[in-house]
């Protein structure tokens, strides 16, 4: 019965085929996630990830492939893969018949939990997502975060090996989604797998050990954050600001550091009063700006014949390697021609340059 | 895998599927509890309010005459069971399923999907059971007299239980077509005929002037219940025989059944 050995969840050549579509919501879809990992399924709207998830929470037949979680082939045995799984839903599917502690406590005791552990589970479980003091109270009165965090809440009531979330923090304010980003994280710490579906970048890149971006029911890649953006070669840049000796020709320094390995090609950037704004992303990670026309997420160069005033040279490199791994050698060129450097950014691509790379710009 | 391996496997998931089972229905009766006053509106207002214009207004008046409410009454006593089994699960299927996915818990707990719809039939039959013997004194108490028959008790319980299990079937079947946008026209559109061609406010077999309608209303199964309890309850009113109404309810119950829980796991599983 056992599938994919030692996965916690395996996915083979999933189809799903709703009737009457003409296209499969899932188009062959395969990968597999590590017992303990943070796997982040990423697509746009209607690319197949909760459809992925719901094959995997046994809620939808697949049409063919098949699909384990922990272990379980969900096909021939759902009830036994329930008992090991549990899922948070991207919309609330709380009993509003009952009140907040008692879908706590029903859950746990639809799933086989004793009463005085269940009771006990449920207390800790409160406090830990801040919710006892409107515990018995109408979950009607919730607000979308309280209900996002009772769901997880209700979720480990059973300790579950497997954890699916779907798009978790879509709606939620930044207090409550950095809350649910930290709770992830310490499921993480206590070994249960986590995969989650989301089409936020952020939350891909700061919480997933590996991402899978799915589009049209298909995995177009599949890596870590680093490594997927990192992939991206050729849209990495290192802008540089420098004063060259006084000996030396513009032209010159720049043909020296376009000769640079893993300098595709250097060009002279017209001196605006600083370099374009930078700012971290809300990622932390990601240093790129807004989205501009051409190479994406990178601003849009001017002319690089522009008027250069002043003695500052600014100088663009696009890279087609890691930019930490070249300032080394780029440095060592300019003090070759004893140029002094004044300043230096890195101009990584980000998760989201690599989903829009991957995925297009049509919107769905 | 070894064979012991299997048998082990076997009972722990036949176990663990019992114990949700058994939480699943228990939730219910908490709901219910909870709500009890609202099953009470529910089970008693239609039915009463029938009796009460019927047999008591209409009498009070004279034109209907003193024994009219012994023969509506058992009539009320199964459109209880039937229409409370019906509505008890029917109305919450439809907002579960279409609407605010409440049921999703417990489709994700670890015992069968069937499962979940038996305890939603079997919660439902008893719901309706409960109605009918709620309905019987109070209707009783309106009229000021009630047929009493001991002797046919066990007659009554079988064909209340059946109409009621025939209730939920409908009430289920019903609840996995219908979507949360049309629910008043199909329960206008549905409940209302029932209602009215169920053989509640006449006796079937004094029909034969009318032989259109008593070819419409012998096709509604809620005829056979109340024929049934007609028979236990009144027997001197003409009526279906007991025998023919057992087969019919059975027949139907089983029919509903079958098409509720194959439109339950066409909305459960996708």
């Amino acid at each position: 019965m056992t599938v994919g050995g030692a996965s916690a969840v395996s996915v083979r050549d999933l189809v799903k085929r709703y009737p009457k579509r003409p296209v499969n919501a899932v188009d062959g879809l395969t990968f597999e996630v590590s017992p303990g990992e943070i796997f982040g399924l990423l697509g746009p709207n209607g690319a197949g990830k909760t459809t992925t998830v719901g094959v995997l929470t046994t809620m939808v037949r697949a049409t063919s492939g098949s699909a384990s979680v922990a272990g379980i082939d969900v096909a021939a045995d759902p009830v036994g893969a329930r008992a090991r799984l549990a899922v948070v839903p991207q919309r609330s599917n709380l009993d509003r018949s009952l009140t907040p502690r008692q879908n706590l406590v029903f859950h746990a005791a639809y799933h086989g939990v004793g009463r005085a552990e269940r009771n006990a589970i449920a207390a800790l479980l409160l406090e830990q997502f801040g919710l006892t003091a409107q515990a018995d109270i109408k979950v009607d009165w919730y607000s979308g975060g309280m209900a996002q965090r009772l769901m997880i809440a209700r979720a480990l009531m059973h300790e579950p090996e497997v954890l699916f979330l779907d798009e978790p923090t879509t709606g939620l304010d930044p207090q409550a989604r950095l809350f649910v980003w930290d709770r992830i994280r310490e499921l993480r710490e206590r070994g249960v797998t986590v995969v989650l579906t989301t089409h936020d970048m952020d939350e891909a890149a700061d919480l997933a050990d590996r991402v899978g971006i799915v589009d049209h029911g298909r995995l177009l890649a599949l890596d870590t954050p680093e490594a997927l953006t990192r992939g991206l070669t050729g849209q990495s840049v290192l802008d540089l600001v420098v004063l060259p000796s006084e000996l030396d020709q513009p032209n010159a320094l720049i043909a020296a550091l376009e000769k640079v390995d893993g300098v595709e090609r250097a060009e002279q950037v017209a001196t605006g009063p600083e370099l374009p704004a930078m700012a971290a992303g809300p990622g932390g990670s990601a240093g790129l700006p807004a989205m501009a026309p051409g190479a994406p997420g990178f601003p849009a160069s001017s002319s690089s014949n522009g008027d250069v005033t002043g003695p500052d040279l600014r100088i663009r490199l696009y890279l087609s390697a890691d930019p930490a791994s070249l300032l080394g050698p780029v440095v060592a060129v300019l003090t070759e021609r004893a140029a002094s450097v004044s300043d230096v950014h890195i101009g990584r691509a980000s998760l989201e340059d690599v989903f829009i790379d991957l995925t297009g710009r049509a919107l769905r | 895998m070894t064979a012991l391996d299997t048998t082990v496997r076997r009972s722990a998931r036949a176990a663990s599927a019992r114990r949700a089972f058994n939480a699943i229905l228990w939730r219910d009766v908490l709901v219910t509890g909870k709500e009890f006053w609202i099953l009470l509106l529910q089970v008693a207002l239609t039915p009463l309010f029938m009796l009460f214009i019927f047999a008591k207004v209409l009498s009070q008046a004279n034109y209907v005459s003193d024994e009219y409410g012994h023969l509506l009454l058992p009539g009320i006593v199964a459109l209880s069971a039937f229409l409370t089994a019906l509505q008890s699960v029917a109305f919450p299927l439809v907002m579960e399923f279409g609407w605010t996915k409440e049921i999703e818990d417990r489709l994700l707990a670890p015992l069968p999907t069937n499962l979940v719809a038996v305890e939603k039939l079997l919660f439902a039959t008893v719901r309706g059971l409960i109605s009918a013997i709620i309905i019987y004194p109070i209707g009783a108490l309106v009229l000021g007299s009630a047929p009493w028959e001991p002797a046919r008790l066990p007659l009554l319980l079988v064909v209340l239980l059946l109409g009621a299990w025939v209730g939920a079937g409908i009430g289920i079947t019903m609840g996995t077509l219908v979507t949360p946008a049309r629910i008043g026209i199909m329960f206008a559109a549905i409940l209302t005929p029932l209602m009215f061609t169920g053989s509640v406010q006449y006796p079937w077999p004094e029909l034969d002037t009318l032989p259109w309608f008593k070819f419409i209303t012998a096709l509604n199964p809620l005829t056979y219940c109340s024929e049934g309890v007609r028979a236990a309850m009144v027997p001197d009113v003409p009526h279906i025989a007991p025998w023919i109404c057992v087969l019919v309810l059975i027949i139907s119950a089983v029919a509903f059944t079958v098409t509720g829980m194959a439109g339950f796991r066409r909305r459960a599983l996708s």
